[in-house]
């Protein structure tokens, strides 16, 4: 993984320092509260309900133990001993005094981390597939391109303060794991049949008021160019992108005003000028970052060992969370693991000390001392020996990280909701659980097989509510919260928006909608087809005539 | 009294005098003296700016396109560009342009909602100049020129990014 060198290490303090002194001018009636607030948000940090909430950034979702076992300690030492993983692979506190963020913000400096521009009007962490580098789909790997990214991206002296915020993902991989369809930036490598990696670039996806897919405006960037044709779009977006209306001046609502034809043009027309200027990447500088991600000393091991397969064929549980929550890997005797983070009556996402602690000691003890955060809000081993497995699951168990859900509908995508955040319609914690609690017979659900659900308390789509397979939204009605209900969604090749099924209903009957909306699945899928296909094939009549059924 | 920053100084005195419109868009330009104009009366009436005593400078707002200045440049001695909150950013495209693409190499002030917190990053866009916000710490804003030591991108002031002159 990427390390600092002596110029990101002091970049870093620099902006610890500088932060420590907005802080203090703010504390000391200096700064306004209008003045602090872009300030602050560039830096991570909002002010909720309760309490302040700081988002760490974690960069395109990676970690190594000791990076972790440090977000443990702040957890410990600064907040109520636990920490939020994001569905942009970030971490929250939920519980910091405003006092205390410079000192945070230090101790993260310490272990290479920290919170620039994990929120405000500026470019956010860039995120990429939880199994970039080892997942056995993968064309190349996106991280070495994350990585220019992120310091391109970090205080960029030009773009840091945009009409919006503005989110970047890359893919690497033939199946798309990081929604790259609706981020404002989506960035697929490729490689040509003669051997060249570049780029598509998918611009003005996004979720929010206004769900949009995002747009291709170029098949092929080559490498080289990747920073100045970023410059271009971003300077285009910065000049031209609405200011006078915040739910108009995402990127998407550009490309839309102007047409994909015209924006592409005009950036083109930008471009011509930075082109093959000094941020033109040589050979030689994509190998310097590419050499962080080189491969760790893996093990010449046999596929499926005896004594792994032997555990699978004994123990029906264990084969059950191998199924569900291990992923094949590009070398033969390793696979990774997920580790979820959606227990019942845990909110989506949550860690505590202890676990992240245990998550770090597990990454040393099985593999090479990294974590990744997937966007679904789960931690992800990379690199386990399989005959290694089975400890790891039993451990895994004891710590509550073993529930074997991932990819199935209790794997929820959830955002913080009417609990913690001050924008929201209705709680979304609750809802999450109460549908755990209906659905946790496992032989159900993996009859269900692969969904997704996904949760958000209000319009602004946090949990990614619109490309869920079963999308939730809070409603306000008259000061009531209610839950809109959407299907058809999806993230990845071929994205899709979902549709609002009808009227939305009160919390208590969600688990109901629930049931009824998979029954119509259970009564017409075809053999081998997922949820998503059904809802694909039949539309979503069959499924609202059941749904809003009156009873006899 | 206003309190400028040029190239790392603080002013003693100005002689500019900002000309911004009245409420209703009137603007009243001073007989003498040196005066900054907005783009639009530039624009309309070259021959009045010729034959006025006293310098005339250009400042443009936030939506004004700075190609249209592009022809004038090497008559001007100042341009200004206008932050009229410092939240909106399009002012720091539009300094790298009037620098990196059109050449212009006088004085360039930011005007508006400008204190200190904004500066390393107007610097490096091509600002040389700072008329710091009534009200807002002038010492302040000159340590802050300094808050960062470095830097990732390829700027105005380091044309060449960070990865081309340390790494590789
Ligand atoms: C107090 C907490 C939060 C606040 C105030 C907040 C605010 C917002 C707002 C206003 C938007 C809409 C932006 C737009 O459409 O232009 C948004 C979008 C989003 N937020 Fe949050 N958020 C919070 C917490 C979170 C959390 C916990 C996550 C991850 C679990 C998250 C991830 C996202 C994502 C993925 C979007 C997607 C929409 C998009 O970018 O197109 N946010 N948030
Ligand atoms: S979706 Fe709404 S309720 Fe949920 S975290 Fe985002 S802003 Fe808050």
């Amino acid at each position: 993984m990427y390390r600092y060198d002596e110029i990101d290490a002091r970049i870093v303090r620099e902006r610890v320092e500088q932060f420590r002194d907005q802080t203090r001018r703010f504390l000391a009636g200096e700064l306004s509260e209008d003045e602090f607030r872009p300030l602050r948000l560039m830096n991570g940090l909002y002010i909720q309900r309760l309490a302040p909430m700081l988002r760490v950034a974690v960069p395109y979702g990676h970690l190594s133990s000791r990076q972790l076992r440090k977000l443990a300690e702040i957890a410990r030492k600064y907040d109520k001993g636990y920490g939020h993983f994001t569905t942009r692979q970030n971490l929250q506190y939920n519980w910091p005094a405003l006092e205390d963020v410079p000192e945070i913000l230090s101790e993260l400096a310490e272990v290479e981390m920290h919170a620039i521009q994990t929120s405000g009007n500026c470019v956010r962490n860039t995120t990429t597939d939880a199994f970039a580098g080892v997942a056995a789909d993968e064309i190349i790997d996106p991280r070495p391109y994350c990585e220019i990214i992120r310091q391109w991206s970090t205080l960029h002296p030009e773009f840091a303060f945009l009409p919006r915020k503005f989110k970047i993902a890359v893919s690497g991989s033939e199946q798309d794991r990081a929604a790259t369809w609706v981020h404002d930036i989506g960035l697929h490598v490729v490689k040509t049949d003669a051997g060249e990696v570049g780029f598509k670039v998918i611009v003005g996806g996004g979720l929010g008021r206004t769900p949009m897919i995002g747009e291709v405006i170029r098949d092929f960037l080559p490498t080289a160019h990747l920073l100045t044709y970023l410059d271009a779009v971003l300077r285009v977006y910065n000049r031209y992108g609405r200011r006078d209306n915040k739910y108009k001046a995402r990127i998407k609502i550009l490309v839309k005003a102007m047409t994909r034809e015209a924006f592409a043009a005009k950036v083109e027309e930008e471009w011509i000028h930075l082109k093959d200027g000094p941020a033109t990447l040589r050979a030689a500088d994509v190998e310097h970052y590419a050499s962080f991600f080189t491969d760790p000393a893996y093990e010449t091991l046999e596929a499926n060992p005896a004594e792994f397969t032997a555990k699978l064929a004994e123990d029906k549980a264990f084969a059950r969370w191998v199924e569900r929550n291990t992923r094949g890997h590009k070398q033969a005797g390793y696979r990774s693991v997920v580790l979820s983070l959606k227990k019942t009556g845990v909110p989506p996402g949550d860690a505590t000390d202890a676990q992240m602690d245990a998550v770090a000691d597990w990454a040393d003890q099985f593999g090479f001392g990294e974590i990744r955060v997937s966007h679904e809000q789960n931690l992800v081993l990379p690199d386990v020996r399989e005959r290694d497995l089975f400890d790891l699951w039993q451990l895994a168990k004891a710590a509550g990280f073993a529930t074997p859900n991932v990819g199935l509908l209790t794997d929820i995508i959830c955002c913080p909701g009417g609990d913690f955040c001050s924008l929201a319609n209705a709680k979304s914690i609750p809802v999450a659980e109460a549908i755990q609690q209906r659905f946790d017979d496992f032989d159900y659900l993996h009859d269900i097989g692969d969904i997704e659900l996904n949760m958000s308390g209000c319009m602004n789509a946090c949990g990614h509510h619109h490309i869920g397979h079963i999308g939730i939204l809070g409603v306000d009605k008259s000061g009531e919260e209610w839950y809109q209900v959407t299907l058809g969604g999806s993230q990845g090749s071929g994205a899709s928006i979902g549709k609002v099924i009808g009227p939305s209903f009160a919390r208590a009957q969600m688990p109901d909608v629930i049931e009824k909306i998979l029954s119509v699945y259970v009564d017409t899928r075809t053999e081998e087809e997922r949820f998503l296909d059904t809802v694909r094939r039949i539309g979503i009549i069959p499924f609202k005539e059941r749904v809003y059924a009156k009873h006899n | 009294m206003q309190n400028i920053i040029k190239d790392g100084a603080v002013l003693a005195a100005d002689a500019w005098q900002l000309v911004r419109p009245d409420a209703e868009g009137q603007l009243s330009v001073p007989d003498a003296g040196d005066v900054i104009v907005p783009l639009s009366a530039w624009l309309a009436e070259p021959e009045r700016w010729a034959s006025r005593d006293g310098r005339v400078a250009v400042w443009l707002a936030s939506g004004d396109e700075p190609a249209e200045l592009a022809a004038s440049l090497g008559k001007l001695e100042l341009v200004a560009v206008d932050f009229h909150a410092f939240t909106d950013g399009r002012g720091y495209s539009i300094g790298r342009l009037l620098r990196e693409r059109y050449g212009f190499a006088g004085e360039l002030r930011a005007i508006g909602d400008v204190w200190e917190d904004h500066l390393h990053y107007l610097w490096q866009v091509g600002f040389n100049a700072f008329e710091i916000k009534d009200g807002k710490a002038v010492e302040g804003a000159l340590a802050a020129l300094g808050s960062f030591t470095d830097r990732y991108q390829a700027t105005y002031r380091e044309p060449q990014p960070l990865f081309r002159r340390h790494r590789s």
